[in-house]
């Protein structure tokens, strides 16, 4: 079975538009950032989250008039949403701050949260969990957080720079930032809480984004050696051809799994899984679009060091992209 | 052919000894099949946020402990000036790590250069004008102090969780400033019993009475000032019949006896058949506090426990080894106080940072969805897999299964933790896993398209990918290595899982799915086509 049969598509003929459109997403995402922000989930933000579990069926309104009434400072800035399945009757309630920190005091806030709970018309419930989280905590993450995207940003640049060329490392990079970016994008968009998950997903996007890039750098790398008279830009739209297959395959089993977690691994799972199947689709798009065309805008319009180094007239960058067809036999040639 | 027999071998046995290591342990718990003791007990470990539990991270105020060496020392210098008749207006602490003594005479400097040697070996001196000397303390003292204060605070935590019974309780340092402990108690729902008992100074200190018990503490000081060496204390009045209310005692500043000389202590009654706490002196402190004792015949002992006094009995005779703390406690509190007095005092107060329960039903939900979705993931990988690439999926798909095997194997072995970030990183290894043989079996196709034979497309396919697998997963290991190194708990679960997921999937999908292929050629003498 294939999904192409000798594909042949220009695809660097389309970089300027992919770039114009990922500068799109990226701009509405900065406006929306601007404009609405984006939630910190409680270990960033620190505070209060109480996740109860109701004997009869209690609204949201219900809990909130039950706050309103009794929580001291009342429900204003207290979230209320149904947590997990409906008929579990669950209700997550979340408050901005925590009790002070020192001794027992942190809990002071979740207690609060009960007392208030208990005086209402909400019926009898039980509680499930509780996330207390002070300020000093979150601090520190946001620094560590920020500290490991950029440390494994240059690890994976030195690592492809030592393995490819310089160029190669800038293109997998660039193409990681877009995707991050992309990704935030749409955090913002769809207002997900930015939690611990959430980053152990971007992180892990970064990871199988290069993933995808590398596949494909591996196929130029080979075939530079192949194609020493073409064009760089050449060489990259045959090899962006020749693992088109393999890079949509992937993509697709990956999101498989990724929406398998979206639809079924529950409550707290959700904004980590929703990150991956943006991150699957962001990372395959900018691992052809941003990756190959940021080593095409660094050396494509001379032709290989090979060919630059080979004499004669035959060194000439060919206009149009050829496809592998021409190439087959050279590699095969060097095979056997 | 004998060659192809031992990596079938080799395959097998990997698959016996992690599958025996990982999977089994999971299906006998669940099927009550019989498995000795010590592979149940190499099982793998349920995260907290599966299981149910308290999550604490708690710091340690390590100032707390530089302050109490200032004040020792400051002490210790007072008494070497008082002994050697060697005046000064003044001696106080100014923070800290910093205590001063002003007003020393010109006259008495050498002497006082002299007594301060004693206690110079920590401390930096600076003198000022008029006689006034600043002791500061030195910076790898004060280094010391604090790792020091964290690991006792982390011990005495660990000997307090331990007294309360909690099984597989983890309690390890973390925090860029090495001053944080993070507290796992799996099963424990009780968290404010936890927390109070974890948290309490369990401070215990013996010391003489100067003055008091007074209603206020304006009536213990002397001309403005709290005497010198003493420190007003309050306490509770332990007149039974009266109103409770709170007194002041003036007490000397050095204990007699403190917590760090106890052997033991017990839960009793008084001799009102109140609850009460006995303890027992290791036989050090029993001397110093017999001698202690003998001296003050007549006057009272402050029984004090985190800074406040319990009890100020009489002493009537000299008592070495044994005492009793009274006091309005509730059998509960007793037997708490008693073990917190056994663990021993924190060197330091802790706050608590973060605190988080997870009731058992909601890890229960979470292990439900995680397994549903790990399923479904599972089922629509080996699905497409088979559909696109026929036999060959069927490869991929038991290339697949082992690396599972291997990775929940190699989870077990090491003792790592399933978390449901942790399930997470299972279900992606499935769908990244496959990407290998994905890499490969389109290559096999390409070689097969120029014409190759079978065998050569499927030796070619192998090692034309190899450094391209080698690369891809060097770079994801790179990235989950940071990961790792950022998160705590549950995201540590989650890149221990990826990182083991993505070693055994360079051994499946290069070693296993190779085999495989060549188990099933061995078969054939003339093979025309390939099933891909």
């Amino acid at each position: 079975m294939h999904i192409f049969k000798n594909a042949n598509f220009d695809f660097l003929r389309w970089r300027w538009h992919a770039i114009a459109l990922s500068w799109v997403i990226i701009i509405a995402g900065t406006a929306t950032f601007a404009t609405k922000g984006i939630p910190l989930g409680i270990e960033f933000a620190g505070g209060t989250s109480v996740i109860v579990q109701f004997e009869q069926v209690a609204s949201v309104q219900q809990v909130r008039a039950a706050l309103d009434k009794s929580f001291p400072g009342g429900g204003g800035n207290v979230v209320v949403q149904g947590y997990g399945d409906p008929s579990q009757r669950q209700m997550m309630i979340r408050v901005p701050h925590a009790g002070a920190e020192s001794g027992a005091m942190l809990s002071a806030t979740a207690t609060q949260v009960e007392d208030a709970l208990a005086q209402g018309d909400v019926g009898s419930f039980t509680r499930l969990g509780t996330e207390i989280v002070g300020p000093a905590v979150g601090r520190e993450l946001r620094s560590k957080g920020l500290s490991a995207t950029v440390l494994s940003l240059l690890g994976i640049l030195g690592y492809i720079a030592f393995r490819f060329q310089f160029s190669f490392g800038v293109g997998a990079v660039v193409a990681t930032i877009h995707d991050l970016l992309i990704t935030l994008a749409f955090l913002t968009f769809f207002q997900y809480d930015m939690s611990l998950n959430v980053i152990a997903a971007m992180l892990t996007m970064t990871g199988y984004s290069t993933n995808d890039t590398i596949v494909i750098f591996d196929r130029i790398r080979e075939n530079l050696r192949g194609m020493r008279r073409d064009s760089m830009n050449s060489v990259i739209n045959t090899s962006l051809n020749q693992t088109l297959s393999r890079t949509l395959i992937t993509t697709g089993t990956v999101l498989m799994t990724a929406l398998a977690l979206f639809f079924f691994g529950g409550e707290v799972l959700h904004g980590f899984a929703f990150t991956m199947v943006v991150g699957v689709i962001t990372g395959t798009y900018s691992s052809i679009f941003i990756a190959a065309a940021t080593v095409s805008f660094w050396r494509g319009r001379g032709p290989t060091r090979a060919a630059a180094q080979a004499p004669g007239p035959a060194a000439a960058p060919s206009a149009a992209p050829q496809p592998m067809r021409k190439t087959k036999p050279q590699r095969k040639a060097k095979a056997s | 052919m004998s060659n192809l027999r031992w990596k079938v071998l080799t395959i097998l046995g990997v698959f016996v000894v992690f599958g025996s290591l990982g999977v089994y342990p999971m299906l006998a718990a669940r099927y009550d099949l019989p498995a000795p003791g010590w592979l149940m007990d190499k099982q793998l470990k349920l995260g907290l946020d599966l299981k149910g539990g308290v999550h604490l991270v708690l710091r340690v105020q390590t100032d707390d402990a530089l302050r109490l060496e200032t004040d020792t020392e400051m002490e210790r210098l007072r008494a070497e000036l008082e002994a050697r008749k060697i005046p000064a207006t003044n001696v106080l602490a100014v923070n800290a790590t910093q205590f001063r003594v002003e007003g020393v005479p010109p006259g008495q400097d050498a002497a006082f250069r002299q007594a301060a040697a004693e206690v110079q070996s920590n401390f930096d001196r600076s003198s000022g004008t008029n006689g006034t000397y600043t002791f500061t303390m030195k910076p790898n003292i004060q280094v010391n102090l604090r790792d020091e204060a964290v690991v006792q605070a982390r011990q005495t935590i660990e000997r307090r969780v331990n007294e309360l019974g909690v099984t597989e309780p983890s309690i390890t340092q973390q925090g860029s400033g090495g001053d944080q402990i993070l507290v796992q108690l799996p099963g424990v729902t009780d968290v404010e019993r936890a927390k109070e008992i974890m948290g309490s100074p369990g401070l215990l200190e013996l010391k003489i009475v100067e003055q008091g018990p007074s209603p206020t503490k304006e009536a213990l000081v002397t001309g403005g000032q709290v005497p010198q060496g003493m420190e007003i204390l309050p306490g509770a009045t332990d007149v039974p019949g009266e109103p409770a209310g709170t007194v002041y005692y003036l007490v000397k500043r050095v204990a007699a006896v403190t917590g760090r000389d106890l052997r033991n202590a017990r839960a009793s009654l008084d001799e009102n058949n109140q609850p009460a706490v006995s303890f027992t002196l290791n036989s050090e402190g029993g001397a110093r506090f017999g001698r202690v004792t003998a001296e003050n015949i007549g006057r009272q002992l402050a029984i004090i426990l985190d800074g406040r006094v319990q009890s100020a009995p009489r002493i009537e005779s000299r008592i070495s080894t044994d005492g009793r703390i009274t006091g309005s406690f509730t059998s509960e509190e007793v037997q708490n106080l008693s073990l917190i007095l056994r663990s021993g005092a924190l060197p330091a107060t802790l706050t608590y940072l973060e605190e988080r329960t997870i009731g058992p039903s909601l890890g229960a939900d979470s292990i439900r969805s995680g397994v549903l979705a790990s399923f479904v993931g599972l089922m629509l990988v080996i699905g497409f897999m088979l559909v696109y690439y026929k036999l060959s999926g069927v490869n991929a798909v038991v290339a697949l299964v082992f690396n599972l095997v291997i990775l929940l194997g190699l989870m077990a072995y090491v003792g790592a933790v399933m978390t449901l970030p942790g399930i997470a990183g299972f279900v992606l290894t499935m769908g990244i896993g496959v990407d290998s043989n994905v890499l490969i079996f389109e290559r096999i196709k390409e070689e097969l398209e120029a014409q190759r034979g079978v065998r050569a497309a499927i030796n070619a396919g192998f090692s034309r990918v190899f450094w391209t697998l080698f690369d891809t997963h060097i770079t994801a290991l790179i990235s989950v290595a940071f990961l790792f190194q950022f998160g705590t708990g549950p995201i540590r679960g989650f890149a221990v899982t990826l990182f083991f997921g993505l070693i055994s999937n360079l051994f499946t999908s290069i070693f296993v799915s190779k085999t495989l292929y060549e188990l099933v050629l061995s078969r054939r003498h003339q093979v025309a086509t390939l099933s891909i």
